[in-house]
């Protein structure tokens, strides 16, 4: 696990005003691989601004619920509701939620024919319709903001894996979303480049970005999550603030392990 | 043989020229015809309705599995059979095009299956049309991933034009047959036309290699990449 340099400190756990609405809502969802049962019954509410951390074994389907929600995967049943919008298999709403959702991925998934301007200005230029001159400026705004404008006409292999993660970051917020989803997003990376991206991330939860956060960093989630969800086998088993979470798991499941990946 | 049983082949410099000309015209066209429609093929192959993509699975191995000549002897005498009559540069052209899209559509569509399933994800996830994703994501970096098979290809049609002297196309092998029968220099004049051919080929291939660079799939850094 990282140290994190201690940062102002984040609002506590957003008190849940129903007028606000939710961010995301996931009521009764279930998914099937052919057979195999993938999503069990998944119910989640997330509050606008609310940053929620997601762990659990290999194969629990903490990617796959994620990725249900700007629809890399589609869901069979129940209902996925998203900023207002639910996702059915309307593509003009597909393409309205993934306008509204940015994602990070755990290889970075850059485009390696692109220089890094390039590959933050492509979906501005080309989904938002942005000329050129004003989405190099909107570019450059978040390669400062994640610390590398010197890389801006680098191509992505000629920067270190922390820098990748950190342009893909700054890549999906071009976009301007209201909701961030990551899949694991520093654990591809070697460990002195996990510190650079987690700071990233945590900057962003200080300006009140709804995030969704599949990881096993449990510093960065007792530092800026509202819950922390632990899945097994296809479902929510516990859902708790992070103190409650790590101090007092009511799970077996999430003691066992919670003491696995805390134990070395 | 001696330099002076060349000079008659080379007294006939003008049909030679024009010869290469032609070839040279047949190559240009039907490797960009063949390049641009193998890849909107390849993309039909792997994205498009199922019935699309057994006619172009159909279509790729049975172009791909039969000799050249016969396909153009199909296009030049066969088709006025069935109502279309063409001229033979256009059969050529036609047959070449269609000989090579098959070819390309194979290069290009294991370009694109080497492709990480993450670069669709990610321009799908910043909100890319399927169509952007594949012409401005997925695309260029295939098409650099198989570039050295794609030139190797176009060479062996800039070759292969040679057989729409079969047809009467006024080609370079085809000039090269008629100052054979005029000068009865069948072998100096083989001679000749084998080295031109070789010396095109050679500049073809360095053509190809600038051009992949410059326009096809710019010149980003290999290392390194996923
Ligand atoms: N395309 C697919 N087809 C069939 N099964 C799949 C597919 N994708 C994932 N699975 C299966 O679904 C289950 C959940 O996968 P998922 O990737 O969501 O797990 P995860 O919790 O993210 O695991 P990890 O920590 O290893 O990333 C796994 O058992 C996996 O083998
Ligand atoms: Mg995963």
């Amino acid at each position: 696990m990282s140290n994190l340099a201690p940062s102002a400190a984040l609002a506590p756990a957003l008190p849940v005003s129903a007028s606000s609405g939710a961010a995301i809502e996931l009521v009764g969802v279930n998914k099937w691989y052919g057979e195999f049962h993938v999503l069990k019954d998944i119910n989640l509410r997330v509050h606008r601004g609310e940053r929620i951390v997601i762990c659990g074994p290999s194969g629990s389907g903490k990617s796959t619920m994620i990725r249900c929600i700007n629809r890399l995967e589609e869901h069979q049943q129940g209902s996925i509701i998203v900023d207002g919008i639910e996702l059915t298999n309307d593509l003009k709403r597909i393409d309205e939620i993934r306008r509204e959702v940015g994602m990070c991925f755990q290889h970075f998934n850059l485009f390696p024919h692109l220089t890094i301007l390039e590959n933050l200005t492509l979906a501005p230029i080309w989904v938002r319709k942005m000329p050129k001159k004003d989405a190099d400026e909107l570019a450059m705004h978040f390669l400062r903001k994640v610390k590398i404008p010197e890389q801006a006409n680098k191509y992505p292999g000629q920067l270190s894996g922390g820098q990748q993660q950190r342009v893909a970051i700054a890549r999906a917020l071009c976009m301007k979303p209201k909701i961030m989803l990551f899949d694991e997003p520093t654990s591809a990376l070697d460990p002195e480049m996990v510190k650079e991206v987690l700071e990233t991330m945590v900057s962003l939860a200080e300006e009140g970005m709804t995030m969704l956060c599949v990881t096993h960093e449990m510093g960065f989630a007792r530092q800026v999550a509202n819950r922390v969800i632990f899945m097994d086998a296809g479902q929510i088993i516990e859902m708790n603030e992070p103190e409650a979470f790590f101090s007092n798991p009511q799970h077996e499941r999430t003691k066992l392990f919670l003491s696995q990946i805390l134990g070395h | 043989m001696n330099l002076s049983s060349f000079i008659d082949v080379f007294h006939s410099w003008p049909s030679l020229l024009n010869g290469l000309a032609m070839t040279v015209m047949l190559t240009l066209v039907s490797s960009f015809l063949g390049v641009v429609l193998g890849t909107l093929c390849a993309w039909g192959s792997l994205r498009g309705p199922k019935a699309l993509r057994w006619f172009i699975r159909g279509y790729v191995e049975f172009f791909r599995n039969t000799p050249f000549l016969g396909q153009i002897f199909f296009i030049f005498f066969g088709l006025p059979a069935l109502g279309v009559k063409l001229d033979p540069v256009t059969a050529a052209l036609v047959a070449l095009t269609i000989n090579l899209t098959a070819y390309a559509c194979e290069i290009i569509r294991a370009g694109i299956e080497a492709t990480p399933a993450g670069q669709f994800e990610a321009a799908s996830s910043l909100g890319l049309k399927p169509a952007q994703a594949f012409f401005l994501v997925i695309l260029p970096p295939a098409f650099q991933r198989v570039w050295p098979a794609m030139t190797s290809q176009l060479v062996i049609i800039l070759l292969a034009s040679a057989l729409c002297s079969q047809i009467s196309v006024a080609e370079l092998s085809y000039e090269a047959n008629m100052i054979a029968s005029r000068t009865f220099r069948n072998f100096e004049a083989y001679i000749v036309v084998t080295v031109i051919y070789l010396g095109l080929a050679v500049l073809f291939r360095e053509m190809l290699t600038w051009v992949g660079r410059r326009f096809v799939y710019g010149e980003f850094a290999t290392v390194g990449q996923r």
